[in-house]
């Protein structure tokens, strides 16, 4: 970024970064490789800036507007929104509904990509490398299925699995009746969701795993190593890294995953209303637009901030 | 870092200009909105979009497949004779009723969506104040007035499309709720063919001599928020009619009242400890749906529905639960107030009826041929072709209606004993804000909490709706 020029920069002849005076030609000491100059520089980044602005910039203000108006999506309020302030901030943070929603969003986040996708992504990669070719490859493909299938369709198959009165799994496990989607909400939610999004865990660990020397898991087995300790002393360190990259990734995506939304509908009475499904619930269902823009931002800044302390982690270590 | 700040500066200003265009251009789109009704008016291309909440082979399947067999190739031809050359496209949907509400007004807001779009009545006061639907006859122009078919729309159909006694569509037709029953499974439980409760105990006594049948479920009275209005519509307000009180009388909303609370109450008693219903099935997604078919397939002993469930659910002809042996098996009764006398108007009998209806676009191109074909639509031909093509229903014309339901005992059955008792909705904007918190309330109750407790969350709620200036009744 630092051999961008500013655009803003009116100043031609600046050369604001010149520490040794006049003793090389001024676009060298600008670090400007390409020998463009500043103008014709800033022509190239402009498109790109432009395309940020309008895309990403615009619509974090506009956002940041909205959500300070009671703009609804019919009625008065759609064809006159108020300003109201900080309403809709105090009013989300006030609302049992709302802290009810980001406490099954973490506990969401958890079990379900934390715990259950590392951890089965990570042990699904560290079998199938003993597997022979072919049966690892039919793994994967069985996996990489459940990401890759449209969250529609699996939904309907998700559905059609823990329906209570014709489903799959009552009737392999002889529950007839059970209905898992009301009397195990959360649960059932969670289970999709790794059942889902796993095959990522799996594929980022398996080239994490081949990326471990094998001199060192040979060494490991000279001296008698058993599996937990090759995994403690020999994986772990290698693959720190990855670990990270995968948590950050996957903490993320499942914070704002809405597929849920199409097995529950944030039900049995707001039981499964993880974040994503609560403002949708807010903005548009209940019709509160400005409301759920203001809750839309306090979860971007929580994704911003959960970013961060993955990001300063990532930088703690390799320094 | 001097850099950033100045990109950051930059982008900031620019933001700042596209939101003001944007605002700028969100009042343009408010003003033209219902502008020149002669727009096009002579021109000899015309494309027209319908909109509605149907789908050939799903949803309300019979008016989907009327539009595409009837309704686009008749009006294509009498227009070709004009020679106007039209083509009209179907934006079928099948849909919830929430979703659907959802779509159309994201459509109207961003001044898209169809010429013609079907909108529920109770939609018409908030859609209306947000400026997405305009008065007919700033849409259309003169042409409205002198329609020679309001004549034949009763005044309290037009009134389900009707906000600030303006037009702002032509209603579809109306609707009455009942109880339909199994006579099947009402003949094993000892309880006669032509069962009429005649109070809400009646109900419950029924329900449990039901209760003693394997694996039925004796009665569900919708609840919950997974069913959307049909809770409040087919549960909730049929019921407190009954206790005498309407849930907005005199301009005020009705609160935690007595009659609110003694609905409560019932609902308390029929998901309640004898599990008279299955409160789970309140709480599915696709509860409503499951119903149906459950009602369908003799699982279900009572359901308070409108005349939608005869046509369009259990018709044995075309419905999405058929249901063969619709004929003989399933038994209507009118719904009973609270104890004899003590319903709305004094009434013994209560229920409840709505409408849907078509608006125009206030920002389609060719207002004068979308009133055309709006028009053809509510024709008596039109009504004619759809009833021989789906079965019976209550159309808005009485011209149409007089003939067309003398076949259908059920249809009658609804004109004649319970159009004159029913009550409506109020035609206001937060009305349906309203309804969400009464469905809140029974889904609570529903759930096991103590009715009390559920209607004094509602009231709560109620004012954090209406404000508490005053204008709830407790």
């Amino acid at each position: 970024m630092t051999t961008v020029p500013s655009p803003t920069d009116v100043d031609p002849a600046g050369a604001p970064s010149a520490p040794e005076g006049g003793a090389r030609r001024a676009h060298v000491d600008d670090g400007d490789a390409a020998g463009l100059g500043r103008w014709r520089a800033t022509g190239f980044v402009a498109p790109a800036m432009l395309v940020i602005a309008i895309f990403l910039v615009f619509p974090a203000v506009w956002t940041l507007y909205l959500g300070l108006t009671n703009w609804r999506l019919t009625g008065l309020a759609a064809a006159e929104p108020e300003f109201v302030g900080t309403e809709n901030y105090t009013d989300a943070l006030s609302d049992p509904a709302f802290r009810n929603s980001l406490m099954l969003t973490l506990v969401f986040v958890f079990f379900s990509a934390i715990i259950g996708q590392s951890v089965l992504g990570f042990a699904l990669a560290w079998t199938a490398r003993r597997l022979r070719p072919a049966v690892r490859s039919v793994l994967e493909t069985v996996v990489l299925l459940a990401w890759i299938i449209p969250a529609s369709v699996v939904a309907f198959l998700w559905l059609a699995l823990l329906d209570r009165r014709e489903g799959t799994l009552n009737a392999l496990l002889g529950t007839d009746g059970t209905a898992w989607l009301l009397e195990y909400p959360m649960q059932s939610i969670i289970v999709f969701n790794i059942w889902n999004g796993t095959a990522f865990s799996m594929l980022l660990f398996s080239s994490a795993l081949a990326s471990v020397p094998p001199s060192q898991f040979e060494t490991a087995r000279m001296a008698g190593a058993g599996t937990f300790a090759t995994l403690r002393d020999v994986v772990l360190p290698n693959i720190r890294g990855h670990i990270l990259t995968n948590t950050l990734l996957i903490t993320l995506w499942t914070f704002n995953v809405f597929a849920p939304y199409l097995i529950t509908a944030g039900g049995p009475q707001g039981r499964t209303e993880i974040l994503g499904v609560y403002i949708y619930r807010v903005a548009l269902r209940d019709g509160s637009l400005g409301q759920g823009a203001a809750l839309s931002l306090i979860m971007i800044i929580i994704n911003l901030i959960v970013a961060s302390v993955y990001l300063r982690l990532l930088r703690e270590r390799r320094s | 870092m001097r850099i950033n700040t100045g990109l950051g500066g930059t982008a900031g200003l620019l933001a700042a200009a596209l939101v003001l265009a944007a605002c700028g251009s969100d009042d343009d789109g408010g003003g033209t909105a219902g502008g020149d009704p002669l727009q096009n008016a002579d021109a000899t291309e015309v494309t027209l979009t319908i909109t509605d909440n149907s789908i050939v082979g799903g949803k309300n399947s019979e008016g989907a497949t009327w539009i595409t067999d009837y309704v686009i190739p008749e009006f294509i031809a009498m227009q070709e004779e004009k020679g106007v050359d039209v083509t009209i496209e179907f934006e079928e949907n099948g849909v919830d009723d929430e979703d659907y509400k959802t779509k159309i007004a994201l459509d109207l807001q961003s001044g898209a969506g169809g010429d013609i779009i079907s909108i529920d009545g109770i939609w018409t006061g908030e859609f209306a104040e947000a400026g997405y639907i305009a008065p007919l006859s700033d849409v259309a122009g003169d042409a409205v007035e002198e329609w020679d078919g309001w004549d034949q729309i009763p005044e309290a159909v037009q009134q389900s499309m009707t906000f600030d006694d303006q037009a702002y569509g032509i209603p579809v037709g109306t609707d009455g709720r009942v109880i339909y029953f199994n006579k099947e499974l009402f003949a094993q439980a000892g309880l006669p063919e032509d069962w009429q409760p005649t109070s809400w105990d009646e109900i419950l006594e029924a329900a449990r001599a039901l209760k003693q049948i394997e694996g039925v479920t004796p009665l569900q009275i919708n609840a919950g928020v997974p069913m959307g209005e049909a809770t409040t519509m087919q549960g909730f307000l049929p019921l407190l009619v009954g206790t005498g009180e309407e849930i907005w009388a005199d301009d005020t909303w009705t609160g935690a009242t007595e009659g609110v609370t003694q609905v409560l109450d019932f609902y308390a008693q029929v998901y309640g400890e004898e599990q008279l219903g299955d409160p789970l099935l309140q709480q599915e997604a696709q509860g409503r749906d499951t119903s149906f078919q459950l009602f369908a397939s003799g699982q279900l002993g009572m359901l308070i529905e409108g005349d939608y469930l005869w046509r369009s659910v259990i018709n044995p002809d075309g419905g999405i639960a058929p249901m063969t042996n619709r004929d003989q098996v399933v038994g209507w009764a009118k719904i009973p107030a609270r104890e004899p006398g003590a319903g709305i108007n004094g009434q013994d009998f209560v229920s409840m009826s709505g409408g849907t209806g078509r608006v125009i676009n206030p920002n389609t191109e060719f207002p004068q041929q979308a009133w055309e074909l709006l028009t053809f639509m509510n024709s008596p031909e039109a009504f004619e072709a759809l009833i021989a093509g789906g079965g019976a229903r209550i159309t808005p014309r009485d011209d149409v209606n007089a003939q067309a339901l003398a076949g259908d005992p059920l249809m009658s059955f609804i004109a004649e004993e319970v159009l004159p008792i029913t009550a409506y909705r109020p035609a206001l904007a937060i009305y349906p804000q309203v309804s969400v918190a009464l469905q809140n309330a029974t889904a609570a109750v529903a759930a096991g909490t103590p009715p009390e407790e559920a209607a004094d969350a509602y009231q709560s709620e109620l004012e954090g709706i209406v404000g508490d200036d005053g204008s709830i009744a407790d």
